[in-house]
């Protein structure tokens, strides 16, 4: 990544450029692997790209960036995500 | 192309501006798979420029140039004709733009660059609302519905952008929904190959804006094509193609589901249904409805 | 070297084409028209090599050159009066985005009350952007300033789009003879564009996004910084054009015949070119009066204007009014000598809406200052009031 040396509005790409998104999240995704049947439409339909898709098609949560929207809960059709309420740590 | 095929690629990076469940970054990842990392991006003023977060940060991992709210295909126009004198034609250029950006404000300048024949894709993601600013009516926001410029309901139905780009006979154009990804891919794909002006619509069900719960956004564009709210469609030079359950709905093979279906789970529509059902309003939405159709049919079947 | 002779709009393409831009973008009003219609013929022949786009308006003729500029390409376009000010928003958005671009304008009247004489009100009304203002008031001026402006404007200590304007009709549809370097030697003064910034997917920068007031309020002191550069290099090409070239228009501002004057007329435009015959003849009559064109208005030049207020009275025509207050060079010629000196400045507003100004109204007007009757600014020659 080259730094533009001039003075203007130029912006690079970061991931959490708003900070840890996670912290947004009321109710936290919780995935049973068990149930998963690696359809990954929870991956696709995923608006923060925090579904994680693995080489073998299974999927994991980057939980310091998913915003909780429960998207993935909602169009997984095994039910293999779930949302609970997220236990804030004092 | 099912989803698992689809590739990895992702240029919206986590950790953005976006509401939770925003159909826009939903429709974002979709785009950049389909195009890859090649592309360059004009964004008008709308949401996804709040999207892309705070100087000196971006959410985009391809490069993304600002322009005023009304200027994103002149913008764009600019970017082709300058990497095409680079000898740089094979980057793909894409103009981004909300519904207020196209139907609106940015109309002018979208007929210009499509009548120009402009190489470039432009993608309307159509939330149906002035999101950025906070919910107020655009052209493109559809009769009946809340917003803050029409408190009592929408008194006039949205316009056709669909059929205002047809007039122009470009290459390409179509419509289609977030809820589609493999729909959404493919179009984009086959847009990217296409040399000359090509449009997308998105249909992007906003929860804030339409006032639904945010686990909702897939339903709810689910339903807005099947009650035939929303039409996926393709037109590849002037011949025009229905997709999916669109296709069904056009050669009567399904019946389309009530537009009550899909606006009752929506908050910008509850005036129609408390205190009581506003029979006069809801009759007069599937009416247009129908008659919607039986344009479509009578022009394109 | 050639010699060419043609109006101000068509050695304007001449100019334009000879910097070699990669695009232009332009929209046609009166009296720009025949500009771009210059460059629409160089398209056919060939000699104009770039892309040339035929936008729907000059908003998006702005817009253009900023995406192109954005991508890392020299740019080019040209408007008058109306289409300056529907570029306004975009206007901003280039100088902001510290993008290059080089424009011309015909200096016309705004409307309603539709009138396509000259008037300075619609670049003046433009000021604030941020854009380099040169005010020109001969075609050899105009080809000159054109190349001139490509190098100060990518120069990367300003960085900083360049608007070359002049006066309707007067310059723009009037011939006359016109040097014209060879090609060779135009590509010699000025190279190819090094961008400082661009649109590159090997380097995936997002331009324009939000910005906090601290960051962005760093960005119009830069801009300013840049401003003050271009001040110190403004003269600097002009005399890298003389050496090389033989000819010189003033930098900031042309002086002429302001040794030992007591009286120091202040014009811009064609009344600054025709103010050289009055000059001549009030000198002929023993008043000790001589001419400062202001050429530049942004950036200002305070410092040149505080020197010869220090010489001599100051008198100040303006054709343009900003409503509400008085002539915009009046004003600025009097915040550069604000309590540094108290010396008298008079200001005239003359020929709004594209009305004459001759050599022999200069005269007055010399005349009327020199007598002391002025009111603070006076409307010269106004009929029936
Ligand atoms: C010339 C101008 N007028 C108004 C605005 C304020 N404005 C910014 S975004 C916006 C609405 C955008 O709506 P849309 O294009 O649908 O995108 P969305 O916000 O819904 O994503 C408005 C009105 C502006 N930036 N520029
Ligand atoms: S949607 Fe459900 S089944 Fe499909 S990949 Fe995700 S968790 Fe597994
Ligand atoms: S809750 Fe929303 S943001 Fe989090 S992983 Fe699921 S879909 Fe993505
Ligand atoms: S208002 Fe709607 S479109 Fe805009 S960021 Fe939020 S969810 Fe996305
Ligand atoms: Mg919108």
């Amino acid at each position: 990544m080259k730094k533009y040396n001039v003075v203007t509005t130029i912006s690079y790409p970061k991931k959490g450029a708003m900070g840890k998104t996670g912290s947004w999240r009321i109710f936290k995704p919780i995935l049973d692997k068990a149930k998963c049947v690696k359809c990954l439409r929870c991956w696709i339909y995923c608006p923060e790209a925090t579904i994680i898709r693995n080489k073998d098609d299974t999927v994991s949560i980057d939980y310091e960036y998913c915003k909780g929207c429960g998207i993935c809960a909602n169009v997984c059709k095994v039910k293999a995500i779930t949302m609970e309420r997220e236990v804030k740590k004092k | 192309m099912a989803i698992k095929d689809l590739p990895d690629t992702e240029c919206v990076l986590p950790g953005s501006a976006a509401c939770p469940g925003c159909p826009a970054t939903m429709g974002l990842r979709i785009v950049f798979k389909a195009l890859g990392k090649n592309t360059i991006m004009v964004v008008p003023a709308c949401c996804t420029a709040v999207i892309e977060s705070l100087h000196p940060h971006t959410s985009f991992d391809i490069p993304v140039m600002n322009i005023a709210f009304e200027a994103a295909a002149a913008g764009a126009s600019g970017v082709e004709a300058a990497l095409r004198q680079q000898g740089k034609e094979d980057t793909t250029v894409v103009a981004w733009a909300g519904d207020g950006g196209t139907y609106d404000i940015g109309i002018q300048a979208l007929s210009g660059a499509l009548e120009r024949q402009t190489n470039f894709i432009y993608i309307c993601y159509n939330n149906q609302i002035y999101s950025n600013t906070g919910i107020q009516r655009s052209g493109a926001t559809p009769y009946g519905a809340w917003t803050t410029t029409t408190v009592g309901g929408k008194t006039e139905f949205r316009k056709e952008m669909g059929e205002i780009i047809q007039a122009h006979h470009i290459p390409y154009s179509a419509q289609t929904c977030v809820s589609y990804p493999e729909d959404l891919y493919n179009k984009l794909k086959k847009a990217k190959g296409i040399k000359g002006p090509k449009y997308i619509e998105i249909m992007a069900p906003c929860p804030p804006g339409w006032r639904f719960p945010m686990e909702k956004t897939v339903e709810m564009g689910t339903m807005a094509v099947e009650t035939g709210a929303w039409a996926l469609y393709e037109v590849e030079n002037d011949k025009m193609t229905f997709n999916g359950k669109s296709k069904l709905i056009l050669e009567k093979k399904i019946e389309r589901k009530p537009i009550e279906e899909w606006i009752k789970y929506q908050g910008r529509f509850r005036h129609l249904f408390k205190p009581e059902k506003d029979v006069k309003r809801l009759k007069a939405i599937e009416e247009h409805t129908d008659q919607m159709w039986d344009r479509y049919r009578r022009c394109y079947l | 070297m050639t010699l060419m002779i043609d109006t101000g709009n068509y050695i304007a393409a001449k100019a334009a084409i000879m910097a070699k831009p990669d695009v232009v973008a332009a929209y046609p009003i009166t009296p720009q028209t025949t500009l771009v219609e210059g460059i629409a013929n160089y398209v056919k022949t060939g000699e104009f090599k770039g892309e040339y786009i035929c936008v729907e308006s000059e908003h998006s003729a702005m817009c253009a050159c900023i995406g192109a500029s954005a991508a890392g390409v020299r740019t080019f376009t040209g408007t008058s009066s109306h289409g300056l000010l529907l570029m306004h928003e975009m206007l901003h958005w280039a100088a902001l985005a510290r993008l290059p671009v080089v424009m011309c304008n015909i200096n016309r009247v705004v409307g309603p009350g539709w009138n396509i004489w000259p008037d300075e009100n619609d670049s003046i009304s433009q000021r604030d952007t941020g854009w380099i203002q040169f005010y020109c008031s001969s075609n050899q001026e105009i080809f000159d300033t054109i190349i001139q402006a490509f190098k100060l404007a990518e120069n990367e200590k300003v960085l900083l789009p360049v608007m070359i304007s002049y006066n309707a009709f007067i310059l723009s549809h009037t011939s006359m003879p016109v040097e014209i370097p060879d090609q060779k030697e135009i590509d010699d003064f000025l190279r190819k564009r090094k961008s400082k910034w661009k649109l590159d997917i090997n380097n995936p920068i997002t331009f324009g996004n939000i910005i906090l007031p601290a960051d962005y309020e760093k960005i119009r002191k830069d801009m300013q910084n840049s401003s003050e550069n271009a001040k110190k290099l403004i003269p600097e090409i002009a005399k890298e054009w003389k050496k090389k070239f033989g000819r010189y228009h003033g930098d900031l501002i042309e002086r002429y015949k302001c040794e030992n004057a007591e009286y120091i007329l202040l014009a811009m435009g064609a009344i600054g070119a025709e103010s050289k015959v009055s000059i001549d003849n009030l000198r002929k009559e023993g008043l000790k009066v001589g001419l400062a064109r202001v050429r530049t208005f942004r950036p200002f030049p305070k410092e040149d204007i505080l020197k010869l207020g220090k010489q001599a009275d100051l008198i100040v025509i303006d054709r343009n009014i900003s409503v509400g207050s008085e002539g915009a060079l009046f004003s600025e010629v009097k915040a550069s000598l604000y309590d540094k000196s108290d010396t008298k400045v008079y200001g005239f507003i003359a020929g709004l809406g594209g009305k004459d100004v001759t050599y022999n109204d200069i005269e007055i007007i010399c005349k009327k200052a020199i007598k002391g009757k002025v009111k603070d600014c006076e409307w010269y020659g106004l009929e029936g009031v």
